[in-house]
């Protein structure tokens, strides 16, 4: 069955069954391999990706729920000033060890920032809870999403 | 510039190991082969010199400039989180006098002969690659240089290299590396004692943290490729059905309503490998497709028998009275010092305890995955693997080829943490390929193929014995060590930590007790055992430095001061005068084991944390210090637990000292990634078998740490840096300090004493089974 998506602004058709994963449709269909499989429950959020602005775990969201909604992922999400921000606070404070799972961990950060410019330690235990970093990136992540935070309120 | 070669293979250090042969008593006769080459020595090898791959530094091979000044290095060891592909490369930079910013880095393919050692585990790249990789960079250099003076018919002793550059003293000229490459290229190779290495006050990027990743900038943008994310043209994905029980074979299998998924292109039954496991795939059946979720689904669609084998009724809960019976009867000594069985029986107060560390998996975020395909009589495989030349043995062997006509590449790793190391899932790829022609297969393993078909690190039960006296120090130390071997996997009936198991952090306790007694007892192991960061440390360091707190708070010392007086003073101990043969592989003379450094870093650790200050009811502090893979390590933990025993951990202070330190930023990295995975192992994750089969199965039951249990703050004190110190090991020795710690400050906030790993949190209650006392 043919469906149309559209990934970071580029419209795309895709040949897939309706209830496939979207994250297999990403990777194996689309060839975007940034999103990652850590899981396949929703329980890691290494697959996240934005839908309609929102965080999702593509491995637990079919793709008939993406249809007509404009997904990002990691290989777009550098595409706005947040995304850009928080990449470059990653980089600076040098966040990734194997880097698995920063996308997952990028994707639900600059949700954040979107909803809360001046997000809390608190805000960031809830928003990150859900991806897993087995290599323990979790300190510099939190001083990442800080500084990229600053770093949006001082450059707007 | 002076040459400084503290742990190369300087005149100072053939020296020092030629003693330490002579010091064993005579030479040993060591016989390796190395490329195909039998290389006889009559000394002992040690470091990378006496692995299989040995060490290579040839700059001919790992360095090559292009006329565009892009300098392009080769790094011959696995990346999976270390960052050993920006920190190798920097060293060969720095001595090189390269430019960071023009300094591209290349993943070796697997190829020991022509790279040394790929073998990535131990905690060795730097430790053993750090000199090699100054030779080569310094090597570069001097070509570079002598291929200037030749241009400009100048000596060589006029011309000097800076900066991307080969300077004329005299008159000014200069040429850049990328016009000199060409010709430098011919120049002979330096011969080592013609080698001159920077003065470390002249080093730019060693020590510096000025270095970023070289992988940083492809992570944030998604381009980064892992095993998982190899692409091949008209490649298909499979996904496997294994035996859920170790040794089980398949007896039938119903394919057809998994051939009726959409997607679903064939299935095919991998044979199996009679046991021991090693590292050939487990057999089964799998499903291939054309994307993931079909063969998922197809797996899931498939009807089969099997035989579970020997393993069957394996059960973990039950091996634990196995392994109870195994620490409570006397069993091989491995260290005797005096008479401890006497001096225990003497009286005096006598404290003993039992420490319990679970079967755990790895759990890395990418889970295996590799890809094969076989073209013209020769196979390709593109996977995330820790022992590339492993890797390629497997291959070789199991599609009957050439070594020649096999290629491993390595992709990055997505985490490995020892898992990693045994490359069964590349032999299923390529067996998939021959399978299908050639045609190039994925194989992708999901979370819970991943959980219940690891190499665990072992289970295991330590008995502790001590007693007193007077002055509360003890007379005799008595410690059973009871976990089935690694060798297990490897070698059929194998039983109990060999020499190289409980010399990881029980054999060598360089603790003044008059009367020591270490035994291990024999222990069968059911399942696949492998290793995972730091290995057996984390069973002896939970167990040993649980029991010195136990016996401080016995006698009413505080546990520092007591652990203190009983490591004594500064003195560097010859491992062997420990009853350590192994030494983790190095040279006794090079690394001994420093009282000094030991006590340093329990000092730091406890300075920094302001150790004794006194804290409310439900909040403590808690200190234990371990030495591993050359490198020590003391922690100091803080937490608070409430009352329906949730574990907050507000602070983390830990004190390291590896010795020379390339890459300071990384070894904080690796710092902060060992203590969060070393709280994992205190509070979570466990592995149990019923019925021969892993129980869990996915980070649902087989939960790690997450963001908002993680310490608010890991405050990292790395002692300061000698380039004198050969290094240690990083990716490991910040691990088994933690659980200890952790445990003893619980204990010093609730009075309540744990024993067995996982905690939980909130704390479980089942810590008094396993406690005798
Ligand atoms: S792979 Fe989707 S949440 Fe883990
Ligand atoms: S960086 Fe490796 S899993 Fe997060």
């Amino acid at each position: 069955m043919q469906s149309e998506l559209s990934v970071n602004g580029v419209p795309v058709k895709v040949e897939a069954t309706p209830d496939t994963p979207l994250l297999w449709v990403l990777r194996d269909h689309l060839g975007l391999t940034g999103t990652k499989f850590g899981c396949g429950m929703g329980l890691c959020g290494a697959c996240n990706v934005h839908v309609a602005g929102q965080p999702v775990r593509t491995c637990v969201t079919p793709l008939s729920a993406a249809i007509g909604k404009p997904i990002t992922t990691v290989e777009g999400v550098g595409r706005d000033r947040v995304g850009r921000a928080v990449q470059e606070a990653w980089l600076a404070l040098g966040v990734a060890q194997c880097g698995y799972c920063q996308a997952g961990q990028i994707m639900s950060a600059v949700a954040l920032l979107r909803a809360s410019p001046h997000p809390t330690d608190q805000d960031v235990d809830s928003a990150m809870a859900g991806n897993i970093c087995r290599c323990g990136t979790y300190p510099r992540i939190r001083a990442a999403i800080h500084r990229a935070a600053e770093q949006l309120r001082s450059a707007p | 510039m002076s040459t400084h070669d503290p742990s190369g293979a300087g005149g100072l250090t053939r020296r020092a190991i030629l003693k330490s042969a002579a010091a064993l008593g005579g030479l040993a006769l060591c016989v390796r082969e190395s490329g195909g080459v039998v290389l006889a020595s009559q000394t002992q090898l040690y470091g990378a010199a006496a692995d299989p791959g040995g060490v290579v530094d040839n700059p001919l091979v790992f360095v090559s400039i292009h006329p565009d000044d892009t300098v392009l290095v080769t790094v011959h060891r696995p990346e999976m989180g270390q960052g050993i592909r920006t920190s190798l490369a920097l060293v060969v930079a720095d001595e090189l006098e390269a430019d960071w910013p023009r300094v591209r880095v290349t993943q070796a393919p697997a190829d020991e002969a022509r790279y040394g050692s790929q073998d990535t585990d131990g905690s060795r790249s730097m430790r053993h690659f750090f000199q090699p990789m100054r030779r080569v960079g310094a090597a570069a250099r001097m070509m570079l240089e002598a291929a200037a003076a030749a241009r400009w018919g100048v000596p060589a002793s006029e011309v000097v290299a800076e900066r991307q550059r080969v300077l004329h003293r005299g008159t000014d000229r200069r040429l850049s590396y990328g016009e000199l490459a060409g010709e430098a290229m011919h120049q002979p190779i330096p011969e080592p004692r013609q080698l001159r290495l920077k003065d470390p006050a002249q080093f730019r990027y060693i020590g510096k943290s000025s270095t970023r990743s070289v992988d940083g900038g492809d992570i944030v943008a998604g381009r980064a490729a892992y095993g998982i994310d190899t692409r091949l043209d008209g490649m298909l994905y499979a996904v496997v059905a294994r035996p859920a029980v170790l040794g089980g074979k398949l007896v039938h299998y119903d394919a057809q309503a998994a051939l009726a998924v959409p997607g679903v292109v064939r299935v095919v039954e991998i044979p199996s490998h009679p046991l021991p496991a090693q590292y050939f795939p487990l057999g089964g059946v799998a499903v291939l497709a054309g994307n993931t979720w079909a063969a998922i689904k197809g797996r899931e669609a498939l009807k089969v028998q099997w035989d579970e084998g020997p393993n069957r009724s394996y059960d973990s809960r039950q091996f634990e009275t196995v392994l109870q019976n195994a620490v409570r009867q006397p069993a091989k000594v491995v260290r005797n010092q005096g008479d401890a069985v006497a001096a225990l029986q003497k009286g005096g107060k006598r404290l003993e305890a039992e420490y319990y560390l679970p079967f755990l998996a790895h759990a890395s975020m990418e889970p295996p995955a590799a890809t094969a395909r076989i073209l013209d009589g020769r196979c390709e495989v593109w996977a995330p693997v820790q022992a590339p030349q492993a890797t390629r043995d497997l291959v070789t062997s199991l599609l009957g080829m050439k070594e020649s006509d096999v290629t491993v590449n390595v992709t990055l790793l997505g985490g490995a943490f020892g898992r990693k190391s045994l490359p069964d899932f590349a032999g299923e790829a390529a067996l998939l390929s021959k399978a299908m022609q050639g045609r190039p297969v994925k194989v992708m393993w999901t979370r819970e193929d991943d959980i219940r078909h690891d190499y665990y690190q072992a289970v295991s039960l330590q008995r502790l014995e001590a007693v007193l006296g007077p002055d509360g120090m003890p007379l005799a130390w008595l410690h059973r060590s009871a976990a089935p071997t690694e060798n297990a996997t490897f070698e059929a009936g194998a039983e109990g930590e060999d020499q190289t198991e409980y010399g990881m952090g029980m054999i060598n306790i360089p603790l003044r007790i008059p009367n020591v007694r270490l035994e291990i007892p024999p222990v069968p192991a059911y399942t696949r055992i492998g290793w995972f960061r730091s290995v057996y440390n984390i069973a002896h360091g939970f167990a040993i430095q649980s029991f010195l707190d136990e016996l401080a708070h016995a006698a009413g010392r505080d546990p520092r001061d007591y652990q203190l007086e009983l490591i004594g003073p500064p003195r560097r101990l010859d491992p062997r005068s420990l009853s350590d043969e192994w030494n983790y592989g190095e040279s006794p003379v090079l690394y001994p084991l420093d009282t000094g450094r030991l006590r340093a870093v329990i000092e730091r650790a406890t300075s920094e944390a302001g150790w004794g200050r006194s804290m409310p009811k439900g909040q403590g502090l808690g200190l234990a210090a371990t030495y591993s893979f050359m490198s020590y390590a003391a922690a100091v933990i803080e937490v608070r637990v409430g009352s329906g025993g949730e574990i907050v951990i507000p602070r983390v202070d830990l004190a390291f000292d590896c010795g020379a330190q390339v890459n300071p930023d990384r070894i904080r990295a690796q710092l902060e990634g060992a203590c969060i995975m070393g709280l994992t192992v205190a509070m979570h994750g466990e592995i149990t078998f019923k019925d021969g089969r892993v129980q869990q199965s996915n980070f649902n039951d087989f939960p790690v740490l997450r963001m908002p249990e993680a310490p608010r703050e890991i405050r990292l004190h790395l002692q300061p840096a000698s380039f004198e110190v050969p290094p240690g090991g990083v990716g490991e020795p910040g691990l088994p300090p933690i659980a200890p710690a952790l445990c003893n400050a619980i204990f010093a906030a609730t009075g309540r004493r744990l024993r067995r790993l996982p905690i939980g949190n909130p704390l479980s209650n089942r810590q008094s089974k396993a406690s005798p006392t």
